[in-house]
């Protein structure tokens, strides 16, 4: 054993380093790249809420919360899931303010995995899950999902990865990297498989505000899945507030009373000032979540639009703010066509293998920018693109 | 006013240089869809023009601004509108409302120089029969107009790549 090894522990460092680091640090060289690489919306926090967290500071409230977060706050959410979604949550014990959607999901599975319990784990998706399941001495299994199901969740996919030690399902919809939603039909017909099978259920809906057709619907709304799902959601992508670290978590008495044990002595409570600045998102900031939709929607459309005009095969995504490419034509790997792309036309574009392995092929493409911005990058990858093809039948 | 012509005016009021066919590519519509909306629209005098935001401050053209509160004596029938026509007909002026509150009308001007706003407000709005009084208030620095703010550029300050 090297000393290192001792140093160290096993688990922590057998982790894969995320596929994103690495590119990241080749774009940072880079002084004059243009990204579309961005995972947060380009929108400042709503002045208003902002004004809220600095009048909490002025005021003096500095101060720990309780652990499961201000009363208040708890409240506005419950009455939130209530108009949204029609879910009825008790503020006391059915809800818990997390440092970000991050630490629900990280808690979540501490406190409900034992040794070798398996965590079912739709790829693409956010690149958290993987390594938080082993962290919490989980077996992550791993459900590729398909373009032409357009990255949605089907029950025969999910029927096929169940084992005996199957424990919880992650739901990210909707989906960072891919853009997909599940309807409700879509998730009614994978309901009756997560009962009669006993499992839980992991609801990433980070970006449920952020649905461009119809609105979104969770599956703790459908019978039978309130008492079984734990629904993850958060400030940082409806209302702009990445860096408040504001999430939160719905779910059973007895799962979350687990969660906010381990919250309480790792983290105490999520940050106050951002707190106080939640709760005035929650009370007045439907129009600036509708503004920004909207926003998202128009330059949703424009990217498609480009994306057409350039040949590039990609489903209409109907959620977050991305889309997610097609590339297998060109026979290249997903971080080599990256690589060469922020090499020669330098735009930052994220692989997408830095979501999963069945990210290969694939793109992904952020939105999260101004109109301007992303039609002077869409205008560089499209002379890529092109010259690749002038390339590609030169060889032929 | 449908939800189109909502959305085309919410575009154009940001920026009125977006082609017809963008606007058709980002609202998911026809181009003759946006072109009969903006026609509609114009027609019914919804759009009263497309302007440019000009930061005079940072040319070498000399220009200021005044706000002028006016009080006025409303004449019978006519109420304010006779009086405010008086005043909005000049071309320096640059708009006019009337206001609820201490005074009446808040005349908006475009000078030269404060000499040449002065002698507007003494030699032709003073003097009008129904002006009972006027305060002038000079425009020293432009933070913010019409939603833009003019003093900071936008700047992308978050992390080049984020998962």
């Amino acid at each position: 054993m090297s000393k290192q090894e001792k140093l160290l522990a096993e688990k922590t460092v057998g982790l894969k380093p995320s596929g994103i680091r690495r590119f990241f640090d080749l774009v940072s060289e880079m002084k004059d790249a243009i990204s579309l690489g961005v995972g947060e919306p380009d929108f400042d926090t709503p002045w208003h809420i902002r004004d809220e967290g600095i009048y909490s500071l002025e005021k003096g409230r500095t101060f720990y919360t309780s652990n499961s977060g201000l009363k208040e706050l708890r409240e506005e959410i419950a009455a939130y899931m209530k108009r949204t979604q029609g879910i009825t949550y008790d503020p006391i014990g059915e809800i818990l303010i997390t440092v970000g959607g991050s630490e629900a999901i990280d808690l979540m599975f501490r406190a409900m995995i034992n040794e070798g319990d398996e965590v079912l784990i739709p790829q693409p998706s956010y690149v958290s899950y993987e390594p938080c399941t082993i962290l919490a001495d989980g077996k992550p299994v791993i459900i590729p999902l398909k373009n032409e199901n357009e990255f949605r969740l089907k029950p025969e996919e999910l029927r096929a990865a169940i084992t005996p030690r199957s424990k919880i399902l992650v739901l990210p919809y909707p989906n960072n990297p891919t853009g997909a939603v599940m309807e409700k039909e879509d998730l009614e017909a994978i309901a009756d498989i997560i009962i009669e099978n006993d499992l839980y259920v992991l609801s990433d809906e980070i970006y449920g505000e952020l649905t461009y057709s119809g609105s979104h619907v969770s599956i703790a709304s459908l019978p039978g899945m309130k008492e079984r799902t734990v629904l993850v959601n958060g400030f940082s992508k409806a209302y702009a507030m990445t860096g408040w670290r504001m999430g939160y978590a719905c779910g059973p008495k007895e799962i979350l009373a687990q969660m906010t044990k381990i919250h309480q002595y790792a983290i105490m409570c999520a940050p106050t000032t951002s707190q106080y600045a939640a709760i005035e998102a929650l009370r007045n900031g439907d129009d600036d979540v509708a503004q920004m939709r909207e926003s998202y929607n128009q330059r949703r459309r424009f990217v498609m639009h480009k994306l057409e005009g350039m040949g590039l095969p990609c489903f209409e995504p109907q959620g977050a703010f991305y889309v997610f490419p097609c590339i297998k034509e060109f026979g290249m790997s997903s971080e080599d066509f990256a690589e060469q792309l922020l090499k020669e036309e330098k735009v930052a574009i994220v692989p997408g293998t830095a979501f999963g392995d069945s990210g290969e092929g694939y793109l992904r493409i952020s939105y999260a920018y101004s109109i301007e911005n992303l039609r002077e990058a869409l205008g560089r990858l499209s002379k890529f693109v092109k010259k690749l093809r002038e390339n590609n039948s030169g060889k032929k | 006013m449908n939800m189109l012509e909502e959305k085309v005016l919410g575009i154009i009021e940001k920026n009125s240089r977006v082609s017809t066919r963008e606007m058709a590519v980002v609202l998911g519509t026809e181009e003759i869809d946006v072109i009969n909306a903006l026609q509609n629209m114009e027609d019914a005098g919804i759009i009263c023009g497309y302007h440019t935001m000009i930061d005079w401050d940072k040319t070498d053209i000399d220009k200021v601004t005044a706000l002028i509160e006016v009080r006025v004596t409303p004449q019978r029938g006519k109420g304010f509108d006779d009086i405010a026509e008086r005043i909005y007909k000049y071309p320096e002026v640059n708009s006019v409302y009337l206001i609820s509150g201490g005074y009446d009308l808040l005349v908006t001007l475009e000078g030269k120089s404060l000499k040449e706003v002065s002698r507007f407000v003494s030699s032709k709005l003073s003097t009008l029969d129904t002006v009972i009084s006027t305060a002038t208030h000079f425009i020293l620095k432009k933070y913010k107009d019409h939603g833009t703010i003019m003093t900071r550029k936008y700047e992308d300050q978050r992390e080049i790549i984020t998962p």
